[in-house]
C-alpha cells in the first residue's frame, strides 16, 4: 500500500514544482488539478488500507469541488485574457504598483 | 502489477507537463495521468470513482481546458524570461527537497496489514457509497449542490459582457453609408470583385484599373494583412516570363511555382503555331 502513497507524493511534488515554474495560467491550473488528483489517490489508497469508504467519499467531494473550481478559474483566466490579451501569470501584476 | 506498469507512465507524463512548451501538449499529458489514475482506482476497489474520474475529469474538466485553450489561442507558449531571477532553480530545488522529505517520511511509516474493502463493498460499491453519502455526509452533499450552483452563476457573471453601444440596425448602416458618400464622396455601391484573368483567377489577385494599377479595394483586407496578395507587378512578371519563353523557346527560363506549368503549355502551343 505504501507504493500508492509514494506515487501520490511524487505526483503532488511534480504539480507543486509546475505551479512554481510555469508561466501560462492554464498550465498552472492543470498542475493544481494534478495536485488534487494526487491527493485523491492517497484518499482512495487509505480507504482500502483502513477498510471503510470514507476516503472514497472524500475523494468524490474533492472531485466535485475541483469541477466547480475549474469552471470559476477558467472563467477568470478568460476575463483576464479579454482585458490584457495574455494568459501569462506574470502579466497580471497590477497590484504590485 | 497494474500499479508497476501505470506508475512510471504517470510519473513520466506528469514530468512532461513541466517541460512541454505548448499548453495543448500539457493537457494531453494530463489526460494520460488522469486515465491512469482511473485504472488505479479500479485496482483499489473503487469502481464508482473509476467511472467518475473518467467522466468528470477526463470527459468534462479536460474538455473545458481544451475549450478555453481554443478561445485564448492554442499557440500561446510560455515565455522563457524569468521575472524573478533564479526562480526556476529555486523552485526545482524546493520541489526536490519537498518530494524527498515526503517520500522518506512515508517510507518510515508502517501502515500495518491492509484491511481491504471486501467487507465494506459487500453489497456493491455504489450502494455502499450511496448509503454513507446520504446518511452521514448528507449535509456536505447538500452544501455541494449550493457550491455548484454558485459556481455556475459565477461563471455566467464572469463570462457576461455588457454591450456598451447600441446595436446598429440595417437602416442605420444604410444612413451611415449615404452620409459617408455626401461628406467624403465614398463609393456607395458594393466593393469591386477581385481580378478575373485568363491565367489566374483567385481572391488573392486584385482587379486592375483602366490605367493598369491594382485596385486595392478588390481584395480582402485580411489577405492584405497576411501579405498573401499577388501584386500587379508580380502578374506582370508572369507575363514577362511567358514573353521570354516565346521569344527564346530553346532555353527554358526558370519559372517559379504555379506559373511553371501553364507557361510550358503556352510555349508548346506557340511552337506549334510557329511551325
Amino acid at each position: 500500500m505504501t507504493q500508492y502513497i509514494v506515487l501520490s507524493a511524487i505526483l503532488f511534488t511534480i504539480g507543486c514544482v509546475g505551479v512554481l515554474t510555469r508561466r501560462n495560467a492554464i498550465v498552472v491550473f492543470m498542475c493544481i488539478e494534478l495536485m488534487l488528483n494526487a491527493c485523491n489517490l492517497a484518499f482512495v489508497a487509505f480507504a482500502r488500507q483502513h477498510g471503510n469508504l470514507d476516503g472514497q467519499i472524500t475523494a468524490f467531494f474533492v472531485m466535485v469541488v475541483a469541477a466547480a473550481e475549474v469552471v470559476i478559474g477558467l472563467a477568470i483566466i478568460m476575463t483576464i485574457f479579454r482585458t490584457r490579451r495574455s494568459a501569462s501569470v506574470d502579466d497580471a501584476s497590477l497590484l504590485k504598483y | 502489477m497494474t500499479f508497476w506498469i501505470l506508475a512510471p507512465i504517470m510519473v513520466a507524463a506528469a514530468l512532461g507537463i513541466l517541460f512541454v512548451r505548448k499548453a495543448v501538449h500539457a493537457a494531453l499529458l494530463l489526460a494520460v495521468v488522469m486515465i491512469s489514475l482511473a485504472f488505479l482506482y479500479a485496482v483499489l476497489d473503487a469502481p464508482f470513482l473509476f467511472a467518475v474520474q473518467i467522466i468528470v475529469y477526463t470527459g468534462a474538466i479536460l474538455m473545458l481546458f481544451l475549450f478555453v485553450m481554443m478561445l485564448i489561442g492554442v499557440d500561446a507558449t510560455d515565455s522563457v524570461v524569468e521575472t524573478i531571477r533564479g526562480q526556476r532553480v529555486m523552485a526545482v530545488v524546493l520541489g526536490l527537497l519537498f518530494g524527498v522529505v515526503l517520500v522518506l517520511g512515508i517510507s518510515q511509516v508502517t501502515l500495518g496489514a491492509v484491511v481491504g474493502l471486501d467487507e465494506a463493498n459487500a453489497g456493491g460499491n455504489v450502494p455502499a457509497i450511496a448509503n454513507i453519502l446520504f446518511s452521514r455526509y448528507v449535509f456536505a452533499f447538500e452544501a455541494t449542490s449550493a457550491l455548484l450552483i454558485t459556481a455556475a452563476l459565477g461563471a455566467m457573471v464572469l463570462a457576461h459582457r455588457e454591450r456598451l453601444t447600441p446595436r446598429s440596425t440595417q437602416a442605420d448602416l444604410a444612413a451611415q453609408r449615404l452620409r459617408d458618400y455626401a461628406e467624403h464622396g465614398k463609393h456607395l455601391g458594393p466593393l469591386p470583385s477581385p481580378g478575373v484573368y485568363a491565367r489566374h483567377n483567385a481572391v488573392d489577385t486584385p482587379a486592375l484599373l483602366p490605367d493598369g494599377t491594382a485596385a486595392e479595394s478588390s481584395v480582402s483586407r485580411v489577405l492584405a494583412a497576411r501579405g498573401t496578395v499577388r501584386s500587379a507587378p508580380a502578374l506582370a512578371d508572369d507575363i514577362d516570363d511567358v514573353r521570354r519563353q516565346i521569344g527564346d523557346p530553346a532555353t527554358m527560363p526558370e519559372t517559379s511555382g504555379k506559373a511553371g506549368a501553364p507557361a510550358t503549355t503556352e510555349e508548346d502551343v506557340e511552337k506549334g503555331v510557329d511551325k
